[in-house]
């Protein structure tokens, strides 16, 4: 039934051009950074060559990628999750998914799954990108792997957010907006905290995806991702349920 | 499931909006072949009435049982016996006709070895057979009626729930769908709401006539006719004698003069269309025009409820 609904959530995302302009648009994007990146590197190299422990391809190359997506995604999941609920409500069509029978929560994580590789779709591509330096060097697979991690975590904790602030309003852009602004405020919160043991440190999205970006997979950071996506997918259900109860 | 076994059985359904009492102790019992009519002015009831008994909305009291199912404890199985068509067809405007109609089948459990011939025979059932390969976005009203009839049918429920299914059709179309529940009827239980007396007497078996969320009025259709005692008709007449002297021929039947040469015949208990007749030709009255009045909802819905108390 999840499968269904990922099926139909994926089907309607590319019959309309937002998803295409968006995949294009981040593609680019990456492209760029990547292009500028390798352009930098080629001109250091002669310098490199000669210092120990110097920076390698892939952090000078392919880690910017990854810092510049994940602030680009973080602007644009908004996007892509805003209609999850609220076009459905708007377009009288959550009726149909209500009257059929499955449940709230195969409802939404069906929705969450689909947006989910929806962005796997746009990562795995930018990955597929930076391999393409193989025939004239060789990468760092433990960092660059470490980086697609950390940021799929981190596609699936906005795509997260996003979905449930979908299901608090009839309003797409009124979503996005708000969605935007709950997933900035998580990764901007530490900035006044300059103390790492503090309590925004603990909270903040930034502090625990940075390190994903030198190559450290620590059980807490994904722990945290996890803990994030989990908290608001199940307030997306206990919204929706509360919707036939109290509406 | 025993032939003619009770399908739905919604007992005591209370919904309240706040402190709004939306609807209040709705009782229905629909048997399997039996197409019932809901029927009510705007803000009755009939539309949450209608949602408690899909699942779409929790009701605050009452009991809801689909086949056996009961719809508050185990609300997919009881979901997957109903098929439901809201008010406002709930359409995907970005896929096909097939496309929808396969979804709508595998989110109703139909095996995927058997969705292609369940959605041929959702499509010839409402007269789609050409348009599985048009958008739903570009079909026309009528057409987008009958996805959303279709939809509500593909997995053959043992229950269909209609939401004023005629809204907005142009006449051929109301023909058309009228024909089309009269059909699914046969086979399945149907709930049907509208606000247009002539509909329910068309296709429906029983009438229940809701008000400020409570049935007032629940009968089988010969009964509601019967019970409608007034007659009205309009008439025309070339050389019109004085209304007293046509109410002495009409059996002492209410005459009132509404302008020049038209008159409007109320009878208390039986149609008055024959001495109508007879009369005219017999004094030369010079009838050129006689047209029975519809009764409104309102008006109908008054007389019933005078009799009834």
């Amino acid at each position: 039934m999840i499968l269904t609904i990922i099926g139909k959530e994926l089907k309607s995302m590319f019959a309309s051009p937002l998803a295409w302009v968006l995949m294009a648009f981040l593609q680019g994007i990456f492209a760029f950074i990547f292009m500028s990146q390798l352009q930098s590197f080629s001109i250091m190299q002669g310098q490199l060559a000669n210092t120990t422990n110097a920076p390698g391809l892939t952090e000078v190359a392919i880690t910017p990628v990854f810092s510049v997506a994940a602030v680009v995604i973080l602007f644009s999941v908004p996007l892509l999750t805003m209609r999850l609920i609220a076009e459905e409500r708007r377009n009288q069509t959550m009726i149909f998914l209500i009257s059929a029978p499955i449940s709230m929560t195969q409802i939404i994580l069906g929705k969450f799954f689909a947006t989910v590789i929806f962005l796997e779709i746009i990562f795995v591509i930018a990955c597929l990108m930076c391999f393409s330096v193989l025939p004239g060097g060789t990468l760092d697979f433990g960092l660059v792997f470490s980086c697609l991690l950390g940021i799929s975590l981190l596609g699936g904790t906005f795509s997260a957010i996003g979905l449930f602030v979908s299901c608090l309003t009839n309003h797409p852009v009124v979503a996005a907006i708000l969605s935007l602004a709950i997933a900035l405020g998580l990764w901007i919160i530490n900035l006044t905290a300059p103390d790492p043991e503090s309590v925004l440190n603990l909270i903040s999205i930034f502090s625990h995806w940075e390190p994903f970006l030198e190559g450290t997979i620590a059980v807490k950071n994904i722990t945290y991702f996890i803990l994030i996506i989990s908290v608001f997918i199940i307030l997306s259900i206990r919204r929706l349920d509360a919707d036939r109860l109290h509406a | 499931m025993v032939e003619r076994g009770i399908t739905l059985a919604a007992e005591g359904l209370t919904r309240l909006y706040g402190i709004n009492l939306a609807v209040s102790d709705v009782t229905i019992e629909l048997r399997r072949g039996e197409v019932i009519g809901l029927l009510g002015p705007n803000g009755a009831g009939k539309t949450t009435t209608m949602q408690m008994i899909t699942g779409n909305l929790a009701p605050t009291n009452g009991a809801i049982n689909v086949c056996g199912v009961d719809m508050i404890e185990n609300p997919t199985a009881a979901k997957n016996r109903i098929g439901y068509l809201p008010e406002i067809p709930p359409l995907y405007r970005e896929l096909r006709v097939d496309e929808f109609l396969t979804l709508a089948g595998r989110l109703r459990k139909i095996q995927r070895r058997d969705i292609k011939s369940a959605v041929n025979a959702a499509k010839q059932k409402c007269g789609l057979e050409n348009m599985g390969r048009r958008l739903i976005g570009a079909l026309s009203k009528g057409y987008r009626q009958r996805v959303g009839i279709a939809q509500a049918i593909i997995h053959e429920p043992d229950v269909i729930i209609l939401d004023e299914p005629t809204v907005g059709l142009d006449p051929n179309q109301i023909r058309e769908i009228r024909s089309l529940i009269r059909s699914l009827g046969d086979r399945h239980s149907i709930i049907l709401s509208t606000h247009i007396l002539p509909e329910v007497e068309a296709v429906c078996d029983r009438v229940h006539i809701l008000d400020h969320g409570k049935v007032a009025y629940s009968d089988t259709i010969r009964g509601m006719q019967s019970a409608r005692s007034e007659y009205v008709i309009d008439i025309a007449l070339q050389n019109p004698p004085s209304e007293s002297e046509i109410s002495a021929k009409l059996d002492n039947a209410e005459v009132e003069n509404k302008e020049g040469q038209e008159f409007r015949i109320t009878h208390p208990y039986k149609d008055p269309t024959d001495i109508i007749l007879k009369s005219a030709v017999e004094y030369g009255w010079g009838l050129f025009k006689l047209n029975p009045v519809q009764a409104s909802l309102e008006e109908v819905f008054v007389q019933l409820t005078k009799t009834t108390q």
